[in-house]
């Protein structure tokens, strides 16, 4: 095997603030192949802060440090911000929670994607179109030639994150780091999200983080999941073995979701214990 | 606990209707809801679960129908009794509380509404009973985490002693484990007070753990109405919530082409 699409080693995020510094992320290392690997963890615990700064959309007023972060080889922390903007859309994308909120609201969903498209590669306005719109296709949008023209606030929550997925793909990238793609979503479109992020990840052979607070919602979608707590990764598990797995907090988090069909009253709640922090 | 047909339903809807300009956004829905029940309220965005919560606080436009509570038949304008026997509880624990009110305002304004005098010892018995204890009083809203300001919201809802409490997806802005606590707290308050609770959610799991019965929702009318253990059991017999059920089971690769 060749070597890693991305390599994390001991990565920080740190953010100074008035009341003191904040450790967002504290040494955080894996590597990542052409698979499909969750980060899970609650509100603060980090997984976010993760995905941003391999990107490098890490606050301004942060310091981000790493021993190592690279991207096919290339060395993310020493690169210049014009070479990193060149990676970011390109190479290595990322999916946003809410498309409400990521999509241009003043630009039709045809002119975003052929931005995209156009910012990194050298096409001619036609080519793009016809592009833009297999793109559409390709995220299963039965009618591309009208949502194309459409403004994101004409559109459902659902169409809108399949424009965003089109969007963040119509470059080729290698890397997709996705952010709670689905949580703003309905769960039956939550999981037509899901097939298509799945067909699409498995047949252009793109490496995909997937960012979440639901732990079996990642470890039926991922080959492998880590588990942040408090800024640092307490377990790394091969999805189908997260029944198994060995640290309370992921087995507190598992336990504590109301279940269909089990009865327990009152529910287990997280014990939490100050030396997962350390 | 199962509707019981010998006593009056504490809350009885019938053919309810509400219409927001020319969207009907509630299409006629009908349903019994027995003292001390838990009912709950499933559906997708856009189904009608919240705009029926809405519309018996009285909180949407309702163009037709009845709405019941304890067999007498409520008009247009909601008095203060019925504010003080219905109290809702919001999802959004961020948004429901007044950013530039303490707790302890927060707690005495609706007591102050319904003249219900004595009110340092509720309030500070409300802020046990969720908890969180007396020494919250006098904190903001932004010093609160989001369980913490949940549990605010309740113990506001609570201290007018209804009998009644609409719950508008209360858990789903919360993590997992903070959601755990906040259920057990909710099935607690309604075992110790006996209330009536009509709870809206998306999450099938949240519904049937705490709910008697509930109503499948979609497009402003109603799918089915079935009890907890018939849909853990999976005798359902209407395709929309067989797909709803799938889909509240994850992800399986089967799905994509």
């Amino acid at each position: 095997m060749s070597a890693p699409l991305l390599e994390v080693q001991n990565l920080a995020v740190r953010f100074p603030t008035r009341t003191g510094r904040v450790d967002a992320v504290r040494g955080v290392s894996f590597t990542l192949g052409r698979e499909r690997l969750g980060i899970v963890g609650e509100s603060g615990s980090g997984k976010s802060q993760t995905g941003r700064a391999i990107l490098g959309l890490t606050a301004p007023s942060a310091q981000v440090t790493a021993d190592r972060l690279r991207f096919d080889g290339q060395d993310l922390l020493t690169m210049g911000d014009a070479e990193r903007r060149r990676l970011r859309g390109k190479r290595i994308a990322m999916v946003l929670q809410d498309p409400k909120y990521s999509l241009d609201p003043v630009m039709s969903i045809g002119r975003q994607i052929m931005e995209t498209l156009r910012t990194h590669e050298r096409v001619s306005r036609s080519e793009a179109r016809e592009r833009a719109l297999a793109m559409l296709e390709a995220v299963q949008i039965r009618d591309p030639k009208r949502v194309f023209e459409l403004y994101p606030h004409e559109v459902s929550g659902g169409m809108g994150q399949r424009a965003m997925i089109a969007m963040m793909l119509i470059a080729g990238p290698e890397l997709l780091i996705a952010d709670e793609p689905t949580s703003a979503l309905d769960v039956t479109v939550q999981l037509e999200i899901l097939a298509i992020l799945d067909s699409l990840v498995r047949h252009k052979g793109m490496g995909l983080i997937f960012v979440s607070h639901d732990l079996r919602l990642v470890s039926s979608f991922c080959d492998r999941v880590l588990v942040m707590y408090a800024g640092r990764v307490v377990e790394e598990i091969a999805a189908r073995d997260l029944s198994q797995a060995q640290h309370p907090y992921t087995r507190g988090l598992l336990n504590c979701m109301p279940e269909i069909g089990a009865s327990r009253h009152p529910l287990p709640v997280l014990e939490r214990q100050a030396e997962w922090a350390r | 606990m199962m509707a019981n047909t010998a006593s009056t339903p504490a809350l009885s809807i019938r053919g309810l209707e509400v219409t927001y300009d020319h969207f009907r956004a509630l299409k006629g829905v009908s349903l019994d809801i027995a003292p001390r029940e838990s009912f709950g309220l499933v559906g997708e965005s856009g189904s009608g679960k919240s705009t029926l919560l809405r519309a018996v606080a009285g909180l949407a436009p309702v163009s037709a129908g009845t709405i019941a509570l304890d067999g007498q038949t409520l008009g247009n304008r909601r008095d203060k009794e019925f504010y003080r026997r219905v109290q809702m509880v919001f999802q959004d624990p961020y948004g429901s509380l007044h950013p530039r009110h303490t707790v302890d305002r927060l707690l005495r304004e609706p007591l102050d509404i319904h003249g219900v005098s004595d009110g340092e010892n509720r309030i500070n018995r409300a802020l046990d009973e969720v908890g969180l204890g007396s020494g919250f009083r006098f904190r903001y809203p932004h010093q609160l985490s989001g369980g913490q300001r949940q549990r605010v919201a309740i113990a506001r809802a609570l201290i007018v002693e209804p009998s009644i409490l609409l719950l508008d997806e209360p858990t789903s802005a919360l993590d997992a484990s903070v959601q755990a606590e906040v259920l057990n707290l909710l099935e607690q308050i309604r075992r110790d007070r006996a209330l009536t609770f009509v709870m809206v959610s998306h999450d099938l799991a949240v519904v049937t753990h705490m709910c008697d019965r509930l109503m499948v929702m979609q497009d402003g009318a109603e799918v089915e109405q079935l009890t907890s253990p018939e849909l853990a059991e999976r005798r359902v017999t209407k395709d929309y919530t067989v797909n709803l059920l799938r889909a509240s089971e994850g992800f399986t690769r089967r799905q994509s082409a």
